[in-house]
């Protein structure tokens, strides 16, 4: 079996920038849906959702014209990642 | 690990000293061994102590993790929780633990700064600590003290590293684990005062003295904050693990215990006997007379205020949550009131930078699974508290 296969691509949201402009949304219909907010809310449910790979390309898009500058993709997977609970 | 002071020998352990002093220290637990960073990760995973700041993560690995130049090592006792007091209470009667467990920790990850976070009022206690040790040349490191706000998420782990960095006591975003990147872009290791103060007594009378009480799974002695309505607040050090029925004075006046605090879990009286005291020690009961759901609605509008107002769904979700648990509390809610309460429950959800918003969705469902019965007594305008006279 070949083991090319690239680590799956997450799309982070810092929630401290995001004020729900919804250009994201647009982009990336099959990963995020609006909250009644306006805020991007995850199709799958999970914090980072993953981004599939036909929608690579409106993902990154997305990270580069967010006029928030709230997204982000990340190659890791989020149990190597640093998440702690409020005190 | 070689002392010549003998253990305590079940309870107190972490309280058993004489006074703050460090005379009364040293005479209590000896001088604190010197233990190089393999042997200390080995102590602790042998001991299998987990971090009594809430998170419960492997202390061990939580040191091993640390990795890069110059690292920061941060002792927190913010204790931003109302309805906990362990840690003021640890760092005013046993401060000496607290600082060997930070030296201990420092020393392990050949720490560059290390710094002490307590809120205000403690700062002469930890002050005159630090003092003792100087005068007695057992400063090995330089401890910085740094003030938290008296905010309930001045403690969380990313607002306490902006504080230290001189910003506000604020979460904020993270991509990269704290134990690479933290204080200014640095290696970071951020421990609970009482955990270190464990660290320091493993250190000494190693692990299987420290798990001779507690639970398999749940080890070594832990403090416990008990409440109830009044202010009075009493810390115990317990076995990890105790019964909670067995720390409440008069069972039989307790309707529900919230657990862990406001971030916590309400778990009925009938089940307290099953339940074991872990994670964070908080054990805040009410009365048969009290109504969880006002309770519930009252610690719901604490919770939307200490919002940091930084994260969407946050900010508008939680005071929502907070006016509809106050209508489901005070008058007469309907079935639908109730959905969309377990609507913004899952929409606020995992959708901050920190955990305030998932801590407060936990509370809000564990009250409506544990008050159950009494939002339908509710809807016809009684109430079980009331039905009880007065005890």
């Amino acid at each position: 079996m070949k083991s090319t296969k690239k680590p799956t691509q997450r799309l982070h949201v810092d929630w401290t920038r995001c004020d729900g402009r919804g250009l994201c949304v647009e982009l990336l219909p099959d990963v995020l849906r609006r909250d009644p907010w306006g805020y991007p809310l995850a199709r799958d449910g999970s914090r980072e959702p993953a981004v599939p790979v036909q929608a690579l390309r409106n993902a990154r898009a997305a990270v580069g014209r967010c006029p928030r500058l709230a997204l982000s993709l990340l190659a890791t997977t989020p149990e190597t990642r640093g998440r702690h609970s409020a005190p | 690990m070689t002392t010549n002071h003998v253990a305590p020998p079940h309870m107190p352990r972490l309280l058993a000293a004489q006074g703050p002093a460090l005379a009364a220290h040293r005479l209590r637990f000896g001088d604190c061994p010197k233990v190089n960073a393999p042997e200390l990760i080995s102590l602790l995973d042998a001991a299998g102590l987990s971090g009594r700041g809430g998170a419960g993560f492997p202390t061990g690995r939580k040191i091993a993790a640390v990795s890069g130049r110059d690292p920061v090592v941060v002792g927190n006792g913010a204790e931003g929780e109302p309805l906990s007091r362990k840690d003021a209470v640890l760092l005013t009667t046993a401060p000496h633990l607290v600082l060997d467990g930070l030296e201990l920790a420092a020393g392990a990850v050949d720490a560059d700064k290390v710094y002490l976070y307590v809120p205000t009022h403690l700062v002469p206690d930890v002050t005159r600590a630090l003092d003792e040790r100087r005068a007695s040349g057992l400063d090995r490191f330089k401890v910085t003290v740094v003030e938290a706000p008296n905010t309930f998420v001045a403690g969380e782990e990313s607002a306490l590293i902006r504080r230290i960095e001189g910003g506000p006591a604020l979460p904020r975003d993270r991509t990269v684990v704290t134990a690479i990147s933290g204080v200014r872009g640095r290696p970071t290791l951020v421990n609970n005062v009482e955990t270190l103060a464990h660290i320091a007594l493993i250190a000494r009378f190693g692990p299987h003295w420290f798990r001779s009480v507690g639970g398999g799974n749940n080890p070594g002695s832990m403090l416990v904050t008990l409440s109830d309505a009044t202010a009075k607040q009493n810390v115990v050090e317990v076995p990890a693990g105790t019964p909670v029925a067995d720390l409440i004075p008069r069972p039989e006046v307790v309707r529900a215990a919230l657990l862990g605090g406001y971030h916590g879990t309400w778990v009925r009286a009938s089940a307290l006997d099953g339940t074991g005291v872990s994670g964070v020690g908080i054990v805040h009961t009410l009365r048969i007379d009290e109504c969880g759901l006002a309770r519930t609605a009252e610690i719901a509008d604490y919770l939307a205020a200490q919002s940091a107002r930084q994260c969407g769904p946050c900010t508008t979700g939680l005071p929502r949550l907070a006016e509809l648990l106050g209508k489901l509390a005070y008058e007469r809610a309907q079935n639908t009131d109730v959905r969309e309460i377990r609507r913004l429950v899952g929409l606020v959800e995992g959708r901050g930078a920190c955990r305030h918003p998932d801590g407060t969705a936990r509370m809000i469902r564990s009250a409506l699974e544990t008050f159950s019965a009494d939002i339908e007594r509710h809807r016809h305008r009684s109430c079980e508290a009331a039905e009880v006279s007065a005890v």
